[in-house]
């Protein structure tokens, strides 16, 4: 779907239909970057993740409206409902992009269009916005596809098309080439898509490693990846939860509070998904933008905050810096099924348990009286750190392609 | 541009749980009779802005959109 968050505030508000329009985060919260633009905004070089005073000096007349995450999830499940009517294999790339499998009878590039323009008007007026569809014979192809024309258009990449179409195209195009790897290539000559999939694929995989001969592949059109089943759940490698805090973080009460936070969030997430964590990691970014990223290991898989906020306030503890705290993010990694627990006599172990039960039993507390029934006392502390509910806040969790 | 109207509608469900509106009061408390339901699709309102369930109906002899948006029913005023 094109410009999908700034395609449907246009929708709800038809007076900056025609008028550049930027999607942006709370400035005051300083969350105040461009999430989203419209066409009419991109033309004047607004990139997402712009702060909103370098969008508005690229475009004085700009529009800036407020997210509404609710909205963007409810559209995106009624365009999987539409895409659910041709086929069974529609598989979710982050809220407004799926791939769908339309194998089967017939002539398949044919037949891909016509379901592909069908498609296309169903979701223009059941939905009010538009959408760009690439029609092809694998996964990367269809998503390079989608993206040649916008907004509203069909786009079909063939086995015979593709050189022509495709090849083209500059690098960075292609799924996983980012700036790193466009910088690398192009110091070597590769500029192109084309260029990518005519280079020596052992040259390739010396100067990228693995990842060198998947990209010769993708440029070839040999992804043979599968699309998968509708109400298949991708597996969980991680879950995690980030903020950027109100205000830069100084004290070591402002440190725990917001990691109290996370932690809780994190615990919360694994609980619902039956899942225990064995390893912790913790983003820091200071007030200069400096970040780094440091992991730890528990002794136990666990999947309670107390647990969770030891290791990751250790972890904090060992290699920050001192210098103010302008975002934190707690991550739960090497993931393990719930049931699957060596029992243990040793009391660390059982006051784990005791805490996991505690901490479930306030997961039914929330559930029924919401997320801010109970708290710990140290949120009372500053009401303003420990504001956010980063649980139902962010729901639209990035899913990566490469399992 | 249309304006977005939210109306206070008068519903009847009859046995299979299919809803039919009968009848809509505008802002200024006048109430219209709907005549009758031609069509009922998901829909969006571009002149509106807004997106739901579109009831096609017949009031006065005139065909108008009446939608369903989450709970709330509005007209393209």
């Amino acid at each position: 779907m094109n410009n999908y968050y700034a395609s449907i505030e246009c929708l709800y508000n038809p007076r900056i239909r025609d008028k550049p329009v930027a999607v942006v985060g709370d400035a005051e919260a300083r969350h105040g970057i461009v999430l989203a633009k419209n066409q009419l905004a991109k033309r004047f070089g607004v990139k997402t993740g712009d702060p909103i005073w370098l969008a508005r000096q690229k475009c004085r007349e700009i529009v800036t409206v407020p997210p509404h995450f609710d909205r963007y999830l409810r559209f995106s499940s009624m365009a999987r409902e539409i895409y659910g009517q041709y086929t069974n294999r529609v598989e979710s790339y982050g809220l407004d992009e799926c791939w769908m499998d339309l194998t089967g009878e017939g002539e398949p590039q044919k037949e891909g269009r016509d379901i592909a323009d069908r498609i296309r008007r169903t979701v223009r007026h059941e939905l009010g916005i538009t959408a760009s569809i690439g029609v092809s014979y694998n996964k990367i192809f269809a998503k390079l596809g989608s993206d040649y024309q916008k907004p509203d258009a069909t786009t079909v990449i063939t086995q015979e098309n593709y050189r022509e179409v495709l090849w083209p195209l500059p690098a960075s195009d292609l799924l996983f080439v980012g700036p790193a790897t466009t910088r690398k290539l192009a110091c070597r000559g590769v500029h192109t898509i084309g260029e990518l999939a005519n280079a020596d694929p052992c040259f390739l995989h010396r100067l990228l490693g693995k990842n060198g001969l998947t990209l010769w592949q993708y440029a070839n059109g040999r992804d043979s990846s599968r699309v998968a089943f509708m109400d298949e759940a991708a597996q969980i490698k991680s879950i995690g939860n980030s903020t950027t805090a109100p205000r830069d973080l100084v004290s070591e009460q402002d440190i725990r509070i917001t990691l109290y936070v996370l932690c809780e969030s994190v615990a919360a997430r694994l609980r619902a998904a039956r899942l225990r964590c064995t390893g912790v990691q913790v983003g820091i970014r200071d007030f200069r933008l400096y970040s780094i990223n440091r992991q730890g290991r528990l002794a136990r898989p666990c999947c309670d905050a107390e647990t969770i906020f030891k290791q990751a306030f250790a972890l904090f503890h060992a290699h920050h810096t001192g210098q103010p705290v302008r975002s934190l993010s707690v991550k739960a990694f090497a993931l393990t099924g719930a049931s699957a627990l060596q029992l243990s006599l040793y009391p660390e172990a059982m006051r784990q348990d005791r805490q996991e039960q505690l901490e479930t039993a306030l997961d039914e507390i929330r559930r029924r009286f919401g997320n801010f029934s109970v708290r710990r006392c140290v949120m009372l502390a500053d009401p303003e750190l420990s504001r956010m509910d980063p649980q139902s806040d962010h729901i639209i969790h990035p899913v990566p392609f490469i399992a | 541009m249309a304006r977005k109207v939210f109306v206070e509608v008068t519903a009847r469900f009859d046995r299979e749980g299919r809803m039919l509106p009968l009848s809509l009061t505008w802002e200024d408390g006048r109430t219209f009779e709907i005549d009758r339901v031609l069509d009922v699709r998901r829909a969006a309102s571009l002149k509106a802005g807004g997106q739901g369930i579109r009831y096609a109906c017949r009031i006065l002899g005139r065909e108008r959109y009446l939608f369903l948006e989450e709970g709330r029913w509005f007209v393209e005023g």
